[in-house]
């Protein structure tokens, strides 16, 4: 306890913090939503029912579904690695998965152009499946350029959350199990799957807002307006290109991804609760 | 033999957890492995278990090789040191679960989890979570989890070791009384010895990854093999100058292990030790502990300190009194061998103990003034 808790000290910390979350987080939200209805009903729902912008919603939560569903997947897989079997190179795998968060998504983006594009050293592998399938997937400038992207940004959100919680939880339960015949599909979901729940359904939220918000990996590999364009890249041009009516346009799509934002942040609100309520358990045992 | 392990090693890395090891334990026996924290019990265990590969010698159970044998084919029930109860299952499904892995019938399982429920004293208790339950409670749940499949073989990993003292004390017995009406071989591991003593058919002594002694408690205990085993056992206190105490030459002994029981003190004008007073030494009081049942005095005998029980019987003494002290015997050590050494002129004496016998247990002897 080394603060003292003089009642004056605590009004004036209250009040600074509520401030400052207040001008700098919440008011410029609220700003966004009065901003995309100033000209209207009306014209808030012509903005947002423009080809462009219904496709780059689309394109959006294209990107994000399957960018959550890849993350869970390989969160999970790592999470199980990491904190169940030991092997040589865990740490540097544990660094690698780690590297989004200290990469510039722009950064990102450009090396997914260094890779998949023409003089990219990945494109040959690219033309020898679309060949051997008959396909013309392109990836850079392209739809999967884009889900790429968004999958190397959003990749650790889901073990940074899970692996914690499995340290926490120790691998006893399932030497049990697995004492007593329980085979590994057994084990994961009566024992590993209830231990991480919480914590999982945590990460992809955090992984899904992360995915609906990202702007610099995917404006590196997204050039083509209306068709790889995704919301906030749509947000962007309406932005740029000036005129009155594209401002307020700007911030009626902007608002969809508000609206977005404040379901999440309720989501994930409850989640932590229940995660916090699932850990504080396991701690009392 | 139900359990053999011959010459078993293990390492983690360039730390060798397990050396040598050798032991057995026999159909229905109740066994504990005793030692030291990190002596390698838990690693023992976990490899009669499977969850732990041996690098090197058999494990036989039943006369049968296991070491390649997967855990779950092995027939063996195991409690953890936490218990690990699945703690997001009630305590039906906690019991049941190694049956339903197994594809057990409906019926056979609910029937076999009620028998336990009440061998167990659980009953009622079925729909609660393990977070739900006592100390007592839970430890009775995974004791009934590891029996539900009908195992050859128990282990336990400090079964007692997460309860607290008096609970413990209760289950001690209660364990012990359940082992042997379902007359299934188990092993427990215990760093404390006491619950070894009081719960084990036999005492496996670990030290350093070594197995130092296996017997009975009380060959253990009168007779240690090792000078690691005379130091752990009992209430050791370490001697370096043992030459200094009457009816006792050093030789080329490194130091002595004396135990409470090997001391007597008495005042100079008690008429029971009379006859081998001329044996005696004086010694100081330095400092009396009460312990419940009996004091403990700290004595400083030529120089020497010895430990010595006190019945509460007796007459009152004080610290700084000066008493007439005797050593029965104790335990010289060099290097990892001891060997038990009696008083030297109690034994010309009375080379018999006939004498010893009555100071100690005549009508006023060792709990006379
Ligand atoms: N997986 C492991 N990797 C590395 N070292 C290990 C591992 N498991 C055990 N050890 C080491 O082996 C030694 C014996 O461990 P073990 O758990 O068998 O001791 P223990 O006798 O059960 O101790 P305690 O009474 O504290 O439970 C310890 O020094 C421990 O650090
Ligand atoms: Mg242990």
């Amino acid at each position: 306890m080394g603060y003292k808790k003089k009642k004056s000290t605590r009004f004036l910390m209250i009040t600074v913090s509520t401030l400052f979350v207040g001008l700098m987080l919440f008011l410029p939200l609220v700003m966004v939503i009065i901003n995309s209805l100033k000209k209207g009903f009306e014209f808030y729902l012509q903005a947002v029912s423009t080809k462009t912008v219904i496709s780059a919603l689309k394109v959006t939560l294209l990107a994000t579904v399957i960018t959550v569903i890849v993350n869970t997947v390989f969160g999970i897989f790592a999470s199980i690695l990491l904190t169940r079997f030991s092997f040589k190179g865990k740490q540097l795998l544990q660094t690698l998965i780690d590297i989004p968060f200290s990469v510039s998504p722009v950064i990102a983006g450009l090396a997914f152009i260094m890779m998949f594009g023409r003089m990219g050293w990945a494109a040959p592998f690219v033309d020898a499946v679309n060949n051997a399938f008959g396909w013309d997937i392109k990836i850079v400038f392209a739809v999967p350029g884009v889900v790429l992207a968004t999958i190397f940004v959003t990749f650790p959100f889901v073990s940074r959350e899970v692996i914690p919680v499995l340290n926490a939880a120790g691998s006893d339960e399932e030497d049990a199990a697995a004492l007593m015949g329980a085979g590994m599909f057994t084990i994961f979901r009566r024992i590993t799957f209830p231990h991480m729940k919480w914590a999982l359904l945590y990460g992809m939220v955090l992984c899904t807002a992360r995915a609906l918000g990202e702007f610099g990996a995917v404006n590196a590999l997204s050039k083509t307006r209306g068709e790889t364009f995704t919301l906030p890249l749509e947000i962007d041009a309406l932005y740029l290109s000036g005129s009155a009516d594209s401002i307020t346009a700007a911030f009626a799509v902007s608002s969809i991804l508000v609206l977005f934002t404040v379901v999440l942040l309720v989501i994930r609100c409850v989640l932590e609760n229940r995660s916090k309520k699932a850990q504080e358990e396991q701690k009392r045992r | 033999m139900y359990l053999e392990m011959r010459n078993i090693n293990k390492s983690f890395g360039s730390f060798r957890a397990s050396e040598d090891v050798n032991f057995s334990v026999e159909k229905g026996e109740l066994a504990a492995l005793l030692g030291p924290s990190g002596s390698g019990k838990t690693t023992i265990l976990r490899m009669i278990a499977g969850l732990e590969r041996a690098d090197s010698g058999d494990i036989l159970i039943d006369g049968k090789r296991v070491n390649d044998i997967p855990a779950s084919m092995r027939g063996i029930g195991f409690v953890f040191q936490n218990y690990a109860l699945f703690r997001y299952m009630t305590v039906y499904d906690n019991i049941a679960f190694g049956l339903t892995v197994k594809k057990a019938p409906a019926d056979a399982v609910k029937n076999r989890v009620h028998e336990l429920l009440r061998l167990t004293e659980l009953e009622g208790l079925e729909k609660r979570f393990p977070n739900e339950l006592s100390g007592g409670q839970r430890q009775r749940v995974a004791f009934a989890r590891a029996l539900a499949p009908e195992p050859g073989l128990l282990l336990l990993d400090e079964p007692f070791a997460a309860l607290d003292a008096k609970v413990r004390k209760d289950l001690r017995q209660w364990l012990r009384d359940m082992i042997h009406r379902v007359g299934i071989t188990s092993i427990f591991v215990t760093h404390d010895q006491d619950e070894a003593v009081e719960v084990a058919d036999s005492i496996i002594v670990t030290n350093k990854g070594r197995v130092e002694q296996v017997g009975r408690a009380y060959k253990i205990y009168k007779e240690p093999e090792t000078a690691f085993v005379s130091q752990f056992i009992g209430e050791p206190v370490i001697v370096e100058d043992f030459g200094k105490l009457n009816g006792y030459e050093k030789g080329d002994f490194d130091r002595a292990i004396i135990r409470p029981e090997f001391v007597e003190a008495f005042k100079s004008d008690n008429a029971h030790f009379k006859d081998i007073i001329t044996y005696s030494q004086k010694g100081v009081i330095k400092d009396i502990v009460f312990k419940g049942s009996a004091l403990e005095l700290r004595l400083n005998v030529n120089g020497v300190e010895v430990v010595t029980h006190r019945s509460l019987e007796r007459r009152p003494v004080e610290v700084g009194e000066e008493m007439n002290v005797i050593i029965y015997r104790l335990f010289a050590v060099k290097d990892n061998t001891t060997e038990l050494m009696q008083n030297s002129y109690l034994l010309k004496d009375d080379p018999t103990g006939e004498k010893l016998e009555k100071y100690l247990y005549s009508d006023g002897g060792y709990f006379a003034g």
